[in-house]
Protein backbone atom coordinates (compact mmCIF):
# COMPACT_ATOMS: atom_id res chain seq x y z
CA UNK A 1 0.00 0.00 0.00
CA UNK A 2 1.67 3.29 -1.02
CA UNK A 3 -0.41 6.81 -1.07
CA UNK A 4 2.32 8.24 -2.96
CA UNK A 5 2.62 12.01 -2.10
CA UNK A 6 0.42 14.35 -0.58
CA UNK A 7 1.76 17.66 -0.32
CA UNK A 8 0.78 21.51 -0.65
CA UNK A 9 1.96 24.57 -2.61
CA UNK A 10 2.11 28.44 -0.35
CA UNK A 11 -0.96 27.30 1.33
CA UNK A 12 -3.09 30.08 2.34
CA UNK A 13 -6.01 30.46 5.16
CA UNK A 14 -7.36 33.82 5.72
CA UNK A 15 -6.24 34.66 9.64
CA UNK A 16 -4.77 30.94 9.64
CA UNK A 17 -2.13 30.17 7.71
CA UNK A 18 0.23 31.18 5.40
CA UNK A 19 2.39 30.58 2.81
CA UNK A 20 2.51 26.72 3.85
CA UNK A 21 4.14 24.60 1.56
CA UNK A 22 5.41 20.81 2.32
CA UNK A 23 5.44 17.40 0.65
CA UNK A 24 4.37 14.30 3.08
CA UNK A 25 6.19 10.62 2.04
CA UNK A 26 3.35 7.77 3.01
CA UNK A 27 5.04 5.30 5.15
CA UNK A 28 5.73 7.77 7.83
CA UNK A 29 4.36 9.22 10.68
CA UNK A 30 3.84 13.12 10.61
CA UNK A 31 3.10 15.02 13.80
CA UNK A 32 2.29 18.71 13.20
CA UNK A 33 2.97 20.83 16.53
CA UNK A 34 2.55 24.45 17.78
CA UNK A 35 1.00 26.43 20.05
CA UNK A 36 -2.65 27.16 20.52
CA UNK A 37 -3.98 28.97 17.29
CA UNK A 38 -0.79 28.20 15.26
CA UNK A 39 -3.36 26.63 12.86
CA UNK A 40 -2.65 23.33 13.58
CA UNK A 41 -6.40 21.86 12.48
CA UNK A 42 -6.21 24.21 9.83
CA UNK A 43 -3.60 22.73 7.73
CA UNK A 44 -4.60 19.14 8.77
CA UNK A 45 -8.51 20.30 7.47
CA UNK A 46 -6.78 21.55 4.09
CA UNK A 47 -4.63 17.98 3.61
CA UNK A 48 -8.26 16.13 4.38
CA UNK A 49 -10.02 18.48 1.85
CA UNK A 50 -12.39 19.53 4.51
CA UNK A 51 -11.15 23.46 4.88
CA UNK A 52 -11.05 25.07 1.49
CA UNK A 53 -7.39 27.20 1.13
CA UNK A 54 -8.24 31.09 0.66
CA UNK A 55 -4.31 30.64 -1.28
CA UNK A 56 -2.34 27.61 -2.87
CA UNK A 57 -3.35 24.33 -3.31
CA UNK A 58 -3.24 20.60 -1.88
CA UNK A 59 -2.33 17.49 -4.36
CA UNK A 60 -2.68 14.07 -3.33
CA UNK A 61 -0.37 11.50 -5.64
CA UNK A 62 0.23 14.47 -8.21
CA UNK A 63 -3.46 15.40 -8.20
CA UNK A 64 -5.21 18.46 -7.23
CA UNK A 65 -7.26 17.72 -4.36
CA UNK A 66 -9.72 19.84 -5.21
CA UNK A 67 -10.22 17.88 -8.41
CA UNK A 68 -10.90 14.42 -6.76
CA UNK A 69 -14.56 13.37 -7.18
CA UNK A 70 -15.08 13.17 -3.42
CA UNK A 71 -15.92 9.50 -3.02
CA UNK A 72 -12.20 8.95 -4.19
CA UNK A 73 -11.11 11.00 -2.16
CA UNK A 74 -13.18 9.50 0.64
CA UNK A 75 -11.43 6.43 0.12
CA UNK A 76 -7.67 7.47 -0.08
CA UNK A 77 -7.35 10.49 2.88
CA UNK A 78 -8.49 9.09 6.59
CA UNK A 79 -9.56 11.88 8.68
CA UNK A 80 -10.38 11.92 12.92
CA UNK A 81 -11.56 14.95 13.82
CA UNK A 82 -10.50 16.38 17.12
CA UNK A 83 -13.70 16.12 19.97
CA UNK A 84 -14.85 12.91 17.10
CA UNK A 85 -18.65 12.77 18.31
CA UNK A 86 -20.89 9.38 17.85
CA UNK A 87 -24.95 10.57 17.85
CA UNK A 88 -26.32 7.37 18.01
CA UNK A 89 -25.59 4.57 20.69
CA UNK A 90 -24.06 1.96 18.27
CA UNK A 91 -22.38 -1.03 18.29
CA UNK A 92 -18.68 -0.87 18.18
CA UNK A 93 -18.75 -3.18 15.03
CA UNK A 94 -22.18 -1.17 13.45
CA UNK A 95 -19.04 1.72 14.23
CA UNK A 96 -16.20 0.56 12.41
CA UNK A 97 -18.48 -0.14 9.45
CA UNK A 98 -19.05 3.49 8.95
CA UNK A 99 -16.25 3.39 7.75
CA UNK A 100 -16.77 1.19 4.81
CA UNK A 101 -19.37 4.35 3.69
CA UNK A 102 -17.41 5.59 0.68
CA UNK A 103 -17.06 2.12 -0.66
CA UNK A 104 -20.39 1.94 -1.90
CA UNK A 105 -20.74 -1.11 -4.43
CA UNK A 106 -17.88 -2.74 -3.35
CA UNK A 107 -18.45 -6.50 -2.83
CA UNK A 108 -19.61 -7.24 0.21
CA UNK A 109 -16.73 -9.53 1.17
CA UNK A 110 -14.16 -6.92 0.93
CA UNK A 111 -16.60 -4.83 3.39
CA UNK A 112 -16.58 -7.66 5.73
CA UNK A 113 -12.67 -8.17 5.28
CA UNK A 114 -11.78 -4.26 5.85
CA UNK A 115 -14.16 -4.11 9.38
CA UNK A 116 -12.75 -7.34 10.20
CA UNK A 117 -8.85 -5.90 9.87
CA UNK A 118 -9.44 -2.99 11.27
CA UNK A 119 -11.47 -4.68 14.50
CA UNK A 120 -8.95 -6.93 14.80
CA UNK A 121 -6.27 -4.43 14.18
CA UNK A 122 -7.49 -2.20 17.30
CA UNK A 123 -8.03 -5.20 19.25
CA UNK A 124 -11.74 -4.69 19.54
CA UNK A 125 -12.97 -8.70 19.23
CA UNK A 126 -13.92 -8.14 22.44
CA UNK A 127 -15.75 -4.88 22.27
CA UNK A 128 -17.30 -5.67 18.82
CA UNK A 129 -20.92 -6.38 20.06
CA UNK A 130 -20.57 -3.14 22.69
CA UNK A 131 -22.35 -0.60 22.89
CA UNK A 132 -19.97 3.07 22.18
CA UNK A 133 -21.52 4.85 25.25
CA UNK A 134 -20.21 2.09 27.35
CA UNK A 135 -16.66 2.33 26.51
CA UNK A 136 -14.25 3.71 28.21
CA UNK A 137 -12.61 6.70 26.52
CA UNK A 138 -9.64 4.77 25.64
CA UNK A 139 -11.48 1.95 23.81
CA UNK A 140 -13.65 4.88 22.39
CA UNK A 141 -10.90 6.09 21.03
CA UNK A 142 -9.54 2.74 19.66
CA UNK A 143 -13.19 2.11 18.15
CA UNK A 144 -13.22 5.65 16.51
CA UNK A 145 -9.40 4.92 14.78
CA UNK A 146 -10.88 1.62 13.82
CA UNK A 147 -13.54 3.35 11.95
CA UNK A 148 -11.43 5.73 9.67
CA UNK A 149 -8.74 2.18 9.06
CA UNK A 150 -11.98 0.09 7.91
CA UNK A 151 -12.04 2.72 4.94
CA UNK A 152 -8.57 1.28 4.44
CA UNK A 153 -7.24 4.98 3.05
CA UNK A 154 -3.81 5.53 2.24
CA UNK A 155 -3.77 8.49 4.11
CA UNK A 156 -4.36 8.80 7.44
CA UNK A 157 -5.17 12.11 9.36
CA UNK A 158 -6.14 12.36 12.44
CA UNK A 159 -6.48 15.43 15.06
CA UNK A 160 -5.22 14.55 18.20
CA UNK A 161 -5.97 11.56 18.44
CA UNK A 162 -4.13 11.18 21.90
CA UNK A 163 -6.04 13.86 24.02
CA UNK A 164 -8.01 12.71 26.98
CA UNK A 165 -6.28 9.62 26.83
CA UNK A 166 -4.49 8.06 29.99
CA UNK A 167 -0.46 7.15 29.52
CA UNK A 168 -1.06 3.55 29.28
CA UNK A 169 -3.94 4.40 26.52
CA UNK A 170 -1.92 7.35 24.42
CA UNK A 171 1.40 4.80 24.00
CA UNK A 172 -0.72 2.19 23.03
CA UNK A 173 -2.78 4.09 20.34
CA UNK A 174 0.86 5.89 19.16
CA UNK A 175 2.03 2.24 18.76
CA UNK A 176 -0.52 1.10 16.86
CA UNK A 177 -0.24 3.79 14.22
CA UNK A 178 3.49 3.83 13.88
CA UNK A 179 2.66 0.07 13.31
CA UNK A 180 -0.07 1.58 10.28
CA UNK A 181 3.07 4.09 9.10
CA UNK A 182 4.92 0.63 8.52
CA UNK A 183 2.36 -1.08 6.75
CA UNK A 184 2.92 2.17 3.76
CA UNK A 185 0.13 4.33 4.94
CA UNK A 186 1.08 7.69 5.78
CA UNK A 187 0.25 9.21 9.23
CA UNK A 188 -0.34 12.63 9.65
CA UNK A 189 -1.44 13.18 13.38
CA UNK A 190 -2.00 16.70 14.74
CA UNK A 191 -0.14 16.36 18.24
CA UNK A 192 -0.24 18.88 21.30
CA UNK A 193 1.97 16.83 23.22
CA UNK A 194 5.67 17.22 22.44
CA UNK A 195 7.58 13.77 23.73
CA UNK A 196 4.63 12.13 22.17
CA UNK A 197 5.73 13.64 18.57
CA UNK A 198 9.47 13.32 19.68
CA UNK A 199 9.07 9.47 20.69
CA UNK A 200 6.56 8.51 17.79
CA UNK A 201 7.06 10.82 14.67
CA UNK A 202 9.60 10.29 11.99
CA UNK A 203 8.91 13.72 11.16
CA UNK A 204 7.75 16.99 12.78
CA UNK A 205 6.17 20.26 11.60
CA UNK A 206 6.14 23.21 13.56
CA UNK A 207 3.50 25.99 13.20
CA UNK A 208 3.94 29.54 14.40
CA UNK A 209 0.96 31.77 13.74
CA UNK A 210 0.25 30.16 10.47
CA UNK A 211 3.62 29.54 9.07
CA UNK A 212 5.94 27.39 8.97
CA UNK A 213 8.87 27.47 12.22
CA UNK A 214 10.48 23.87 11.81
CA UNK A 215 10.20 20.99 9.83
CA UNK A 216 12.27 17.98 9.94
CA UNK A 217 12.77 14.78 11.51
CA UNK A 218 11.93 15.09 15.43
CA UNK A 219 15.09 15.75 16.86
CA UNK A 220 15.81 19.12 14.64
CA UNK A 221 12.54 19.70 14.21
CA UNK A 222 12.00 19.79 17.67
CA UNK A 223 14.88 21.18 19.43
CA UNK A 224 15.05 23.13 22.81
CA UNK A 225 15.97 26.19 20.43
CA UNK A 226 12.95 25.81 18.63
CA UNK A 227 10.73 25.44 21.63
CA UNK A 228 12.15 28.34 22.87
CA UNK A 229 11.20 30.57 19.96
CA UNK A 230 8.29 29.07 19.00
CA UNK A 231 6.41 28.42 22.66
CA UNK A 232 8.44 30.59 24.67
CA UNK A 233 9.37 28.43 26.96
CA UNK A 234 13.03 26.99 28.06
CA UNK A 235 13.10 23.42 28.30
CA UNK A 236 15.45 20.82 28.13
CA UNK A 237 15.00 17.39 26.52
CA UNK A 238 16.00 14.40 29.33
CA UNK A 239 16.31 10.11 28.26
CA UNK A 240 17.02 8.34 25.51
CA UNK A 241 15.64 8.47 22.16
CA UNK A 242 12.73 7.03 21.50
CA UNK A 243 11.54 7.79 25.09
CA UNK A 244 12.32 11.39 25.85
CA UNK A 245 10.68 13.43 28.44
CA UNK A 246 10.41 16.71 28.28
CA UNK A 247 11.74 19.17 31.69
CA UNK A 248 10.37 22.78 31.92
CA UNK A 249 13.69 24.87 33.20
CA UNK B 1 -31.91 -7.45 11.92
CA UNK B 2 -33.57 -4.71 9.66
CA UNK B 3 -35.05 -6.75 7.08
CA UNK B 4 -36.59 -9.60 10.16
CA UNK B 5 -38.19 -6.15 11.66
CA UNK B 6 -39.70 -5.33 8.48
CA UNK B 7 -40.88 -8.62 7.64
CA UNK B 8 -42.50 -8.54 11.21
CA UNK B 9 -44.32 -4.80 10.37
CA UNK B 10 -45.05 -6.42 6.99
CA UNK B 11 -46.80 -9.75 8.93
CA UNK B 12 -48.38 -7.17 11.23
CA UNK B 13 -49.85 -5.18 8.50
CA UNK B 14 -51.12 -7.86 6.62
CA UNK B 15 -52.96 -9.21 9.74
CA UNK B 16 -54.74 -5.50 10.34
CA UNK B 17 -55.32 -4.09 7.45
CA UNK B 18 -58.57 -6.97 6.74
CA UNK B 19 -59.51 -6.52 10.32
CA UNK B 20 -59.63 -2.55 10.28
CA UNK B 21 -61.92 -2.80 7.13
CA UNK B 22 -64.49 -4.67 9.29
CA UNK B 23 -64.71 -2.12 12.07
CA UNK B 24 -66.52 1.11 12.63
CA UNK B 25 -69.87 1.84 12.88
CA UNK B 26 -71.29 -0.63 11.24
CA UNK B 27 -69.47 -4.15 11.69
CA UNK B 28 -68.84 -6.24 9.24
CA UNK B 29 -69.15 -9.61 9.58
CA UNK B 30 -66.82 -11.71 6.78
CA UNK B 31 -69.05 -14.56 7.45
CA UNK B 32 -72.60 -13.34 7.02
CA UNK B 33 -73.16 -11.62 3.96
CA UNK B 34 -76.63 -9.96 4.61
CA UNK B 35 -74.84 -6.86 5.99
CA UNK B 36 -76.67 -4.26 4.04
CA UNK B 37 -74.47 -1.84 1.90
CA UNK B 38 -71.27 -4.01 2.88
CA UNK B 39 -69.85 -3.57 -0.89
CA UNK B 40 -70.09 0.22 -0.66
CA UNK B 41 -68.71 0.87 3.25
CA UNK B 42 -65.20 -1.76 2.18
CA UNK B 43 -65.03 -0.52 -1.04
CA UNK B 44 -65.79 3.02 -1.27
CA UNK B 45 -65.19 4.17 2.30
CA UNK B 46 -62.80 1.87 4.30
CA UNK B 47 -60.57 0.32 1.69
CA UNK B 48 -59.90 3.72 0.48
CA UNK B 49 -59.60 5.22 3.85
CA UNK B 50 -57.19 2.39 5.29
CA UNK B 51 -55.45 2.44 2.46
CA UNK B 52 -54.07 6.54 3.59
CA UNK B 53 -53.74 5.90 6.92
CA UNK B 54 -51.30 3.14 5.80
CA UNK B 55 -50.00 6.74 2.94
CA UNK B 56 -49.37 8.77 5.63
CA UNK B 57 -48.91 7.04 8.74
CA UNK B 58 -45.70 5.75 6.52
CA UNK B 59 -44.69 9.00 5.26
CA UNK B 60 -44.58 10.27 8.55
CA UNK B 61 -43.10 7.78 10.04
CA UNK B 62 -39.97 7.59 7.65
CA UNK B 63 -39.92 11.18 7.49
CA UNK B 64 -39.40 11.44 11.27
CA UNK B 65 -36.84 8.80 11.15
CA UNK B 66 -34.79 10.32 8.44
CA UNK B 67 -35.09 13.85 10.45
CA UNK B 68 -33.96 12.44 13.35
CA UNK B 69 -31.24 11.19 11.91
CA UNK B 70 -30.06 14.61 9.98
CA UNK B 71 -30.53 16.45 12.97
CA UNK B 72 -28.45 13.97 14.65
CA UNK B 73 -31.58 14.62 17.88
CA UNK B 74 -34.43 11.82 19.00
CA UNK B 75 -36.50 14.54 19.39
CA UNK B 76 -36.66 16.19 15.98
CA UNK B 77 -40.03 15.75 14.19
CA UNK B 78 -41.36 16.09 10.23
CA UNK B 79 -43.12 19.36 11.49
CA UNK B 80 -39.66 21.40 12.49
CA UNK B 81 -38.53 21.99 9.41
CA UNK B 82 -41.59 24.37 8.70
CA UNK B 83 -43.07 21.79 5.58
CA UNK B 84 -45.99 20.47 7.13
CA UNK B 85 -46.99 24.40 8.39
CA UNK B 86 -46.73 25.27 4.71
CA UNK B 87 -48.99 23.10 3.38
CA UNK B 88 -51.21 23.83 6.38
CA UNK B 89 -51.10 27.43 5.14
CA UNK B 90 -51.78 26.51 1.58
CA UNK B 91 -54.85 24.28 3.01
CA UNK B 92 -56.30 26.95 4.91
CA UNK B 93 -55.66 29.58 2.19
CA UNK B 94 -58.29 27.50 -0.23
CA UNK B 95 -60.79 27.62 2.77
CA UNK B 96 -60.34 30.90 3.15
CA UNK B 97 -60.74 31.61 -0.83
CA UNK B 98 -63.51 28.93 -0.98
CA UNK B 99 -61.74 27.09 -3.18
CA UNK B 100 -61.70 24.63 -0.83
CA UNK B 101 -65.30 23.39 -2.01
CA UNK B 102 -63.87 21.40 -4.72
CA UNK B 103 -62.23 18.61 -3.75
CA UNK B 104 -59.31 18.52 -5.78
CA UNK B 105 -58.20 21.98 -5.00
CA UNK B 106 -57.88 21.90 -1.32
CA UNK B 107 -54.99 19.11 -1.51
CA UNK B 108 -53.49 21.01 -4.46
CA UNK B 109 -53.15 24.09 -2.49
CA UNK B 110 -51.64 22.19 0.42
CA UNK B 111 -49.22 20.55 -2.14
CA UNK B 112 -48.10 24.24 -3.26
CA UNK B 113 -47.77 26.02 0.02
CA UNK B 114 -45.55 22.19 0.96
CA UNK B 115 -43.50 23.41 -2.08
CA UNK B 116 -43.08 26.73 -1.42
CA UNK B 117 -42.26 25.98 2.43
CA UNK B 118 -39.54 23.61 0.51
CA UNK B 119 -38.23 26.16 -1.84
CA UNK B 120 -38.00 28.42 0.58
CA UNK B 121 -35.69 26.21 2.84
CA UNK B 122 -33.72 25.43 -0.42
CA UNK B 123 -33.08 28.77 -1.36
CA UNK B 124 -32.35 30.58 2.46
CA UNK B 125 -30.43 27.60 4.47
CA UNK B 126 -27.69 28.41 1.46
CA UNK B 127 -25.27 26.19 -0.51
CA UNK B 128 -23.19 25.35 2.56
CA UNK B 129 -25.48 22.44 3.70
CA UNK B 130 -24.46 23.61 7.14
CA UNK B 131 -27.48 22.15 9.54
CA UNK B 132 -27.58 24.95 12.21
CA UNK B 133 -28.43 27.47 9.81
CA UNK B 134 -30.99 24.73 7.95
CA UNK B 135 -32.84 24.24 11.46
CA UNK B 136 -33.16 27.64 12.22
CA UNK B 137 -34.90 28.37 8.50
CA UNK B 138 -36.90 25.66 8.98
CA UNK B 139 -38.01 26.96 12.64
CA UNK B 140 -38.75 30.33 11.34
CA UNK B 141 -41.17 28.62 7.92
CA UNK B 142 -43.05 26.63 10.48
CA UNK B 143 -43.17 30.06 12.68
CA UNK B 144 -44.27 32.23 9.99
CA UNK B 145 -46.47 29.66 8.27
CA UNK B 146 -47.87 29.19 11.78
CA UNK B 147 -48.75 33.36 12.41
CA UNK B 148 -50.28 33.63 8.50
CA UNK B 149 -52.68 30.91 9.18
CA UNK B 150 -53.49 32.61 12.57
CA UNK B 151 -54.53 35.78 10.43
CA UNK B 152 -56.11 33.79 8.34
CA UNK B 153 -58.59 32.30 11.01
CA UNK B 154 -58.72 35.70 12.17
CA UNK B 155 -59.88 37.05 9.14
CA UNK B 156 -62.07 34.24 7.84
CA UNK B 157 -65.20 35.31 5.47
CA UNK B 158 -67.25 33.62 7.76
CA UNK B 159 -67.78 31.78 10.61
CA UNK B 160 -69.09 28.79 8.60
CA UNK B 161 -64.79 29.00 7.10
CA UNK B 162 -63.04 29.47 10.72
CA UNK B 163 -64.85 26.59 11.51
CA UNK B 164 -64.18 24.53 9.24
CA UNK B 165 -60.58 25.25 8.92
CA UNK B 166 -60.34 25.08 12.64
CA UNK B 167 -61.93 21.48 12.20
CA UNK B 168 -60.01 20.55 9.44
CA UNK B 169 -56.43 21.38 10.57
CA UNK B 170 -57.07 18.99 13.45
CA UNK B 171 -56.08 16.15 11.38
CA UNK B 172 -58.85 13.37 10.31
CA UNK B 173 -58.80 10.43 7.30
CA UNK B 174 -63.25 10.63 7.62
CA UNK B 175 -64.76 11.33 4.48
CA UNK B 176 -61.78 10.68 2.40
CA UNK B 177 -62.22 8.83 -0.79
CA UNK B 178 -59.80 7.10 -3.47
CA UNK B 179 -59.09 10.66 -4.73
CA UNK B 180 -57.22 11.42 -1.69
CA UNK B 181 -55.54 8.32 -1.99
CA UNK B 182 -54.14 8.84 -6.07
CA UNK B 183 -53.25 12.19 -4.79
CA UNK B 184 -51.09 10.96 -1.73
CA UNK B 185 -49.87 7.84 -2.55
CA UNK B 186 -47.31 8.39 -5.58
CA UNK B 187 -45.85 11.46 -3.59
CA UNK B 188 -45.90 9.80 -0.42
CA UNK B 189 -44.04 6.72 -1.94
CA UNK B 190 -41.95 8.47 -4.15
CA UNK B 191 -40.61 10.65 -0.86
CA UNK B 192 -39.94 7.35 1.18
CA UNK B 193 -37.43 6.46 -1.64
CA UNK B 194 -35.73 9.40 -1.85
CA UNK B 195 -35.14 9.33 1.78
CA UNK B 196 -34.00 6.10 1.73
CA UNK B 197 -31.63 7.05 -0.92
CA UNK B 198 -30.46 9.51 2.02
CA UNK B 199 -29.62 6.28 4.33
CA UNK B 200 -26.10 6.69 3.76
CA UNK B 201 -25.27 9.87 4.11
CA UNK B 202 -26.98 10.00 7.04
CA UNK B 203 -25.88 7.04 8.46
CA UNK B 204 -21.91 8.83 7.96
CA UNK B 205 -23.83 12.09 10.04
CA UNK B 206 -23.21 9.77 13.21
CA UNK B 207 -20.72 10.81 13.30
CA UNK B 208 -20.58 14.54 13.18
CA UNK B 209 -20.89 16.82 10.16
CA UNK B 210 -17.17 17.14 9.62
CA UNK B 211 -16.40 12.98 9.62
CA UNK B 212 -18.71 13.10 7.01
CA UNK B 213 -17.81 14.92 4.92
CA UNK B 214 -14.56 13.36 5.10
CA UNK B 215 -16.36 9.98 3.93
CA UNK B 216 -17.52 11.40 1.03
CA UNK B 217 -20.97 13.09 1.61
CA UNK B 218 -22.32 16.33 0.22
CA UNK B 219 -23.98 18.09 2.73
CA UNK B 220 -25.98 19.84 0.15
CA UNK B 221 -27.03 17.11 -2.05
CA UNK B 222 -27.98 15.62 1.21
CA UNK B 223 -29.82 18.27 2.32
CA UNK B 224 -31.83 18.36 -0.94
CA UNK B 225 -32.64 14.57 -0.96
CA UNK B 226 -33.92 15.61 2.48
CA UNK B 227 -35.82 18.40 1.80
CA UNK B 228 -37.29 17.01 -1.36
CA UNK B 229 -38.21 13.45 0.62
CA UNK B 230 -39.70 15.12 3.84
CA UNK B 231 -41.32 17.19 1.73
CA UNK B 232 -43.15 14.57 -0.69
CA UNK B 233 -44.35 12.57 2.43
CA UNK B 234 -45.44 15.09 4.89
CA UNK B 235 -46.72 17.10 2.46
CA UNK B 236 -48.77 14.65 0.88
CA UNK B 237 -49.50 13.69 4.50
CA UNK B 238 -51.24 17.20 5.29
CA UNK B 239 -52.55 17.58 1.76
CA UNK B 240 -55.35 14.95 2.69
CA UNK B 241 -55.22 14.11 6.10
CA UNK B 242 -54.42 17.57 7.74
CA UNK B 243 -51.84 17.88 10.47
CA UNK B 244 -51.16 14.37 12.54
CA UNK B 245 -48.52 15.07 15.25
CA UNK B 246 -46.71 12.83 17.13
CA UNK B 247 -46.17 9.79 14.58
CA UNK B 248 -42.98 10.84 13.46
CA UNK B 249 -41.25 11.49 16.44
CA UNK B 250 -42.95 8.15 18.08
CA UNK B 251 -42.26 5.64 15.61
CA UNK B 252 -38.58 6.05 15.32
CA UNK B 253 -37.89 5.93 18.84
CA UNK B 254 -39.82 3.00 19.49
CA UNK B 255 -38.44 1.52 16.28
CA UNK B 256 -34.66 1.87 17.16
CA UNK B 257 -34.38 0.06 19.67
CA UNK B 258 -35.28 -3.17 17.67
CA UNK B 259 -32.62 -1.89 15.10
CA UNK B 260 -28.55 -1.55 15.06
CA UNK B 261 -29.49 2.17 15.16
CA UNK B 262 -28.18 3.51 12.50
CA UNK B 263 -30.27 6.10 10.80
CA UNK B 264 -30.68 4.31 7.25
CA UNK B 265 -31.70 0.97 9.21
CA UNK B 266 -34.90 2.72 10.87
CA UNK B 267 -36.31 4.39 7.87
CA UNK B 268 -37.99 1.62 6.18
CA UNK B 269 -39.34 -0.25 10.04
CA UNK B 270 -40.25 3.32 10.55
CA UNK B 271 -42.29 4.15 7.55
CA UNK B 272 -43.76 0.31 8.01
CA UNK B 273 -45.00 1.26 12.08
CA UNK B 274 -45.65 4.45 11.56
CA UNK B 275 -48.37 3.02 8.84
CA UNK B 276 -49.68 0.87 11.69
CA UNK B 277 -49.55 3.04 14.36
CA UNK B 278 -52.28 4.82 12.20
CA UNK B 279 -54.15 1.78 10.85
CA UNK B 280 -54.67 1.16 14.66
CA UNK B 281 -55.36 4.32 15.72
CA UNK B 282 -57.85 5.66 13.36
CA UNK B 283 -59.44 2.08 13.45
CA UNK B 284 -59.96 3.29 17.07
CA UNK B 285 -61.17 6.64 16.11
CA UNK B 286 -63.79 4.86 14.13
CA UNK B 287 -65.13 2.27 16.91
CA UNK B 288 -64.79 4.55 19.57
CA UNK B 289 -68.69 5.60 20.76
CA UNK B 290 -68.23 9.06 20.98
CA UNK B 291 -71.15 11.82 21.61
CA UNK B 292 -71.43 14.02 18.44
CA UNK B 293 -69.42 12.28 15.77
CA UNK B 294 -66.06 10.20 15.96
CA UNK B 295 -62.65 11.37 17.69
CA UNK B 296 -60.80 13.54 15.12
CA UNK B 297 -57.60 11.53 14.18
CA UNK B 298 -55.33 14.31 15.05
CA UNK B 299 -56.51 14.86 18.48
CA UNK B 300 -56.20 11.16 18.82
CA UNK B 301 -52.73 10.77 18.44
CA UNK B 302 -51.56 13.73 20.10
CA UNK B 303 -53.82 12.53 23.32
CA UNK B 304 -51.91 8.97 23.42
CA UNK B 305 -49.00 10.38 22.23
CA UNK B 306 -47.92 13.07 24.55
CA UNK B 307 -48.74 11.31 27.83
CA UNK B 308 -46.46 8.04 26.25
CA UNK B 309 -43.26 10.60 24.99
CA UNK B 310 -43.88 11.65 28.81
CA UNK B 311 -43.30 8.68 29.90
CA UNK B 312 -40.82 7.41 27.45
CA UNK B 313 -38.86 10.70 28.95
CA UNK B 314 -39.08 9.45 32.45
CA UNK B 315 -37.83 6.09 31.72
CA UNK B 316 -34.93 7.89 30.03
CA UNK B 317 -34.35 10.52 32.69
CA UNK B 318 -31.25 8.74 34.31
CA UNK B 319 -29.87 8.45 31.07
CA UNK B 320 -30.29 12.11 29.51
CA UNK B 321 -29.34 13.36 33.08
Amino acid sequence: MSGGELSCESLGVEGRLRDVSLTLESGSVTAICGPNGAGKSTLLGCLAGLVSPDAGMVRVGGQRLDEVPLSRRARRIGYLPQSPEIAWDVAVEVLVSLGRIPWKGAPRGDDLQAIEQAISEMDLERLRHRRVLQLSGGERARALMARVLATRPNWLLADEPLANLDLAHAAALAARLRAQAARGRGVVLVLHDLATAMNHADRVIVLDRGALAADGPARTALSEDTIWKVWGVECRWLGEPGRRALSLE
Amino acid sequence: MSYRLSGALLLALALLVPISLLAGRVWIDPFDPQTRNAAVILFELRLPRAALALCVGAGLGAAGAAMQGYLRNPLADPGLFGIAPGAALGAVLSFWTGYAASAWLLPIFALVGAAGAMALLAVIAGRDGGIALFTLVGLMIASLAGALMSLAISLSPTPFAMSEIVIWLMGALSDRSWREVTIAAPLTLAGIALLIAAGRSLDALTLGEQAARSLGVEPRRLQILLIAGVGLTVGAGVAVAGIIGFVGLIVPHLVRPLTDRRPSSLILPSALAGALLLLVADCLCRVLPLAGGELRLGIALSLIGAPFFLHLLLKMRRGLA
